[in-house]
């Protein structure tokens, strides 16, 4: 009997997306499954209310590797990032930063709350810029295995080791700040204003369950700033038609390779034989062949659920079992009758709402909503990275009507004594009353509000208690760890089963290197016999 | 003192920026807002509007006017049948190009013709015994480019049979209650129109127009903008690409239609006995193969480019503001074979896009050759591989969908 397939992924993410279509490429026969009606995993745009398109789940572009669109070809098969031409961050009391594609225009803007803070913006700027491009290679490479003894192991150690040592030390020191402290740590030696650091903060905290001044902090910042786009770092983009959009693009570009999607496909277990992967069956008993399975899931399912952990070891298991998850963020999204009116900026003659709208107005403000969820409940003023994205992009809602999408936190998976289900529409009120103070007249303009908790998350897209990273991306789960040491390099411990979730290096956002340094290894398997 | 366009009263309220460019003796704005890139992707993504007033402007009428046009212009004019328009070419006796422009057939026996330079003199004294008049418009006729792919809907919704008009077809209609033409013509590579009226209708018109864009994202774009859209579409731009042959003062300044890439213009030909200013020196060149150059696309190999920057420690520029400039084009050998006049950052494409001519050997899609760059005032060549104009070419310009991009 031959195998039909070449290779199955299990899961239309951006991840599987990439990783079959970098497969299909290699000239694997490749069957990508997915187990909803739509591709995209958490990256989808729905049509929630007619003419009214939702990205219900993930929003931006942010760490998307630029490899991707170049190797796969998108800019084919309609790959179109849009600019934001501006940013806002509003205080309560009618004090904004509002930032356009204008730098002198900003470094006023910064001059008006503080002339120092001006100044310094230029050289945190440009000191993140060379942590940035210090750090950016780990990105785009299989991180090392320390437990290797294999020799061309010892050299891709010895090497990293080697590009450290060649920075210069402010760099050096800078990066190693970051990496083990906190953000308002960092951005305390830099400035001043509370309205400024609250906004740079606010990057340090974005899906993760750390306050701006926890630890862990500091590197969740310079992860969100290794955001690249057209050679810019920090720089965010949407997509045309919402992260939906960028994932139809992705299963263009993958089917235009020879991958082969399914949708509707849950995938209940993979086939193995004698410690080898030989194919996948579906929840309805349907049955594939393949002696490449690639899970796109995250590393619980794909080491406690689509196999047997019996099959693994002991050891493996263990840490899967611990590794953390604990979902903290949620969307809410928006459907508006019209554009909020922001009266500060209205005698300027400027239209604020063309990019992200970033309420988080300073660390205390962050911190405080941080404290709600340490003893387990949603942050009574929560941190809103909010975005009308059909300003934007103009075919996301009818002419003159708007759909917001907001990135909420802090909203921890699990709540002291209630749940999800009762505390949804809450945590909705709650967000819509934020808006309003900053905004007001703005729960006037709502034509409709969908809450979506880290358990909606879950439920729908099966990222474990609704983590957007598929696993907390926090130091003791990255690089040579992510998702567990010893097994960082796509690879597990059945032979022809391989993992490219966001659960690997380098982890989470619409980023797609796991999916393309999964595919990487896999070939080189072949490759290799 | 300078001009300004009819439509300088709403332009003026919307720059931003309070600078303006000249052009063609009349200030243009360059940009409305802080970013061009975002105007582009207005066009790109939804629409743009452009005040494109400034270009020259002819009248050509009369019972022999397509008997003059044939022999002046170097493009079969008699293959455009009227409510079409053509773009054209314009030659001297040795078959260098003077100028290209689009010419747009009105009626049976009346033209329009625009050009980014001054041709009243060149026109009136070919016309000898002909019963032609050329008449110069270029103040009496006010010009709205709208670009992009809700050009359309925007437009029908004014002018209803805008719905029916094929590439490079023109139709008429009203718009705020005055006549105009409506023209599916454009410098930007994408669906679009382009729309005329009696100068003293200008505002009236963009008034019009301007309310209908209520929220759609419709913004206005400069010169800036409409660059970037140009040279990823492919499209050349006098005195940056090529130059007028009349003004050059030797043949390395001067072009022949076939080397900027136009011999498409010249399929008929061998069925064409016309007579036109230039045939002869065409017919040797189209024979002998005796062209210099053949325009064509570059476009950068990224991880080639990505490379030379990382080396010098520095981040990769990916700068969208296009260069206007000579940029060396090199064989495998390191032998010149070329040279890039247009350069730029393409976000649609997201690569380094050029307009370069090579050597028509190697003008092959897919060959190889390096174009050079000055990284840390150090040249520095970088792969980059010949490819088919336009760059970008959505299906929407030329189609009746509209089209996701």
């Amino acid at each position: 009997m031959t195998d039909p397939y070449d290779a199955i992924v299990v899961g239309g993410g951006h991840n599987g997306l990439v990783n079959g279509a970098y497969l299909a490429r290699g000239g694997l026969k490749t069957l990508i499954l997915e187990q909803r009606p739509i591709v995209g995993g958490a990256a989808i745009t729905e049509e929630l209310r007619p003419g009214f398109w939702f990205t219900t789940f993930s929003y931006a572009l942010s760490l998307l590797r630029p490899q991707i669109v170049q190797e796969l070809e998108l800019p084919k098969h309609g790959f179109l990032p849009l600019l934001m031409s501006s940013r806002l961050a509003p205080t309560e009391g009618g004090e904004y930063l509002w930032f356009t594609q204008d730098h002198d225009a900003n470094l006023r803007e910064i001059a008006r709350i503080s002339p120092h803070d001006a100044d310094a913006y230029e050289q945190y700027s440009h000191d993140m810029d060379r942590v940035c491009q210090a750090i950016k290679p780990l990105l785009d490479m299989v991180p090392p295995d320390p437990f290797s003894d294999d020799p061309e192991e010892l050299l891709a150690l010895a090497s990293l080791g080697g590009r450290f040592r060649r920075l210069d030390k402010r760099t050096l020191h800078n990066a190693i700040r970051l990496l083990t402290g906190s953000a308002a740590d960092f951005l305390d030696d830099y400035f001043e204003s509370d309205l400024l650091r609250g906004w740079l903060a606010s990057s340090g905290i974005i899906g993760s369950k750390v306050g701006p001044r926890s630890q862990g902090s500091g590197l969740v910042l310079l992860f969100h700033s290794l955001g690249e786009h057209d050679g810019a770092f920090g720089t965010w983009a949407f997509h045309k038609g919402g992260n939906g959009g960028f994932t139809q693009v992705l299963a263009r570009a993958a089917e235009a390779f020879g991958a082969e999607i399914r949708l509707g496909s849950p995938v209940e277990r993979v086939l193995t034989d004698d410690g080898r992967a030989t194919g996948v069956a579906l929840a309805d008993g349907t049955e594939f062949r393949a002696g490449v399975v690639v899970s796109a899931l995250d590393p619980r399912r794909t080491f406690l659920e689509l196999v047997n952990p019996r099959e693994l070891p002991d050891d493996l298991v263990d840490t899967i079992r611990r590794l953390k998850f604990q979902g903290t963020s949620s969307k809410v999204n928006f459907a508006l009758d019209g554009l909020p009116a922001y009266a500060p900026l209205a005698d300027r003659g400027a239209d604020p709402f063309r990019g992200f709208l970033n309420i988080g107005p300073s660390i205390d403000y962050l911190e405080r909503a941080f404290d709600d969820a340490k003893y387990g409940w949603y942050s009574r003023e929560p941190y809103i990275d909010g975005a009308i994205q059909s300003t934007i992009d103009p075919d996301m809602a009818p002419p003159g009507k708007h759909v917001m999408s907001c990135f909420v936190q802090y909203t921890p998976y699990r709540l002291r004594e209630s749940d999800w289900d009762a505390e949804r529409e809450n945590l909705g009120a709650t967000v819509q009353a934020t808006l309003e103070r900053y905004f007001p007249g703005f729960g006037d303009l709502v034509l409709q509000r969908e809450v979506v908790t880290p358990l909606d998350i879950e439920r729908t897209v099966g990222l474990s208690e609704g983590n957007i990273f598929a696993g907390e991306l926090l130091a003791p789960q990255m690089f040579f760890l992510r998702p567990a040491p010893g097994w960082a390099q796509y690879r597990t411990p059945i032979a022809g089963y391989y993992q490219c979730g966001s659960g690997t290096h380098p982890g989470g956002c619409v980023m797609g290197a796991p999916g393309r340094l999964a595919a990487g290894q896999i070939i080189n398997d072949r490759a290799a016999g | 003192m300078i001009r300004t366009s009819p439509f300088h009263e709403r332009t003026a309220a919307l720059n931003e920026t309070g600078l303006w460019s000249h052009w063609a003796g009349h200030l243009a704005a360059n940009r409305y807002q802080v970013s061009d890139k975002f105007e582009y992707f207005a066009v790109r993504n939804a629409a743009g509007i452009f005040d494109t007033s400034p270009l020259f402007k002819y009248r050509i009428a009369g019972r022999d006017a397509e008997r003059f046009l044939a022999g002046i212009l170097a493009r079969d004019i008699r293959a455009c049948a009227p409510n079409h328009a053509q773009y054209t070419t314009w030659l001297d006796d040795r078959g260098f190009v003077l100028e290209d422009g689009v010419i747009q057939r009105r009626g049976p026996d009346e033209y329009l013709l625009t050009s980014a330079e001054p041709n009243l003199a060149y026109l009136t004294d070919r016309v000898g015994r002909l019963a032609v008049t050329v008449e110069d418009v270029s103040l009496d006729i006010g010009a709205l480019a709208v670009q992009g792919p809700r050009s359309r809907p925007v437009l029908e919704r004014l002018v209803p049979t805008v719905a029916d008009v094929p590439f490079f077809g023109i139709t008429t209609g009203e718009i705020g209650g005055v006549p105009v033409t409506v023209t599916r013509t454009g410098y930007t590579g994408d669906l679009g129109y382009e729309v005329w009226m009696a100068s003293s209708h200008a505002l009236t018109v963009w008034d019009a127009l301007w309310d209908s864009f209520d929220g759609q994202g419709i913004l206005p774009y400069g010169l800036a903008a409409l660059y970037m859209l140009r040279i990823e579409a492919g499209l050349l731009l006098l005195g940056k690409d090529f130059d007028s042959s009349r003004f050059a003062f030797n043949d390395a300044h001067r072009s022949t239609p076939l080397e900027l890439g136009w011999s498409w213009m010249f399929k008929g030909l061998t069925d064409d006995d016309r007579a036109f200013i230039g045939r002869r020196a065409l017919e040797r060149e189209i024979a002998e193969k005796s062209s210099r150059w053949k325009m064509s696309g570059l476009v950068v190999d990224w991880e080639d480019y990505e490379r030379v920057y990382g080396d010098a420690g520095l981040i990769p520029p990916k700068n969208h503001a296009p260069v206007h400039e000579d940029w060396m084009v090199y064989d495998d050998e390191g032998k010149r074979v070329g040279y890039a006049t247009s350069f730029m950052y393409s976000p649609i494409l997201q690569r380094h896009i050029a307009l370069a001519r090579v050597r028509p050997n190697l003008a092959k899609v897919g060959n190889r050759v390096f174009l050079e760059f000055t990284v840390d005032h150090h040249y520095q060549k970088v792969a980059a591989h010949v490819a088919r104009l336009p760059l970008f070419n959505p299906e929407r310009k030329t189609t009746m969908t509209n089209g996701a991009p």
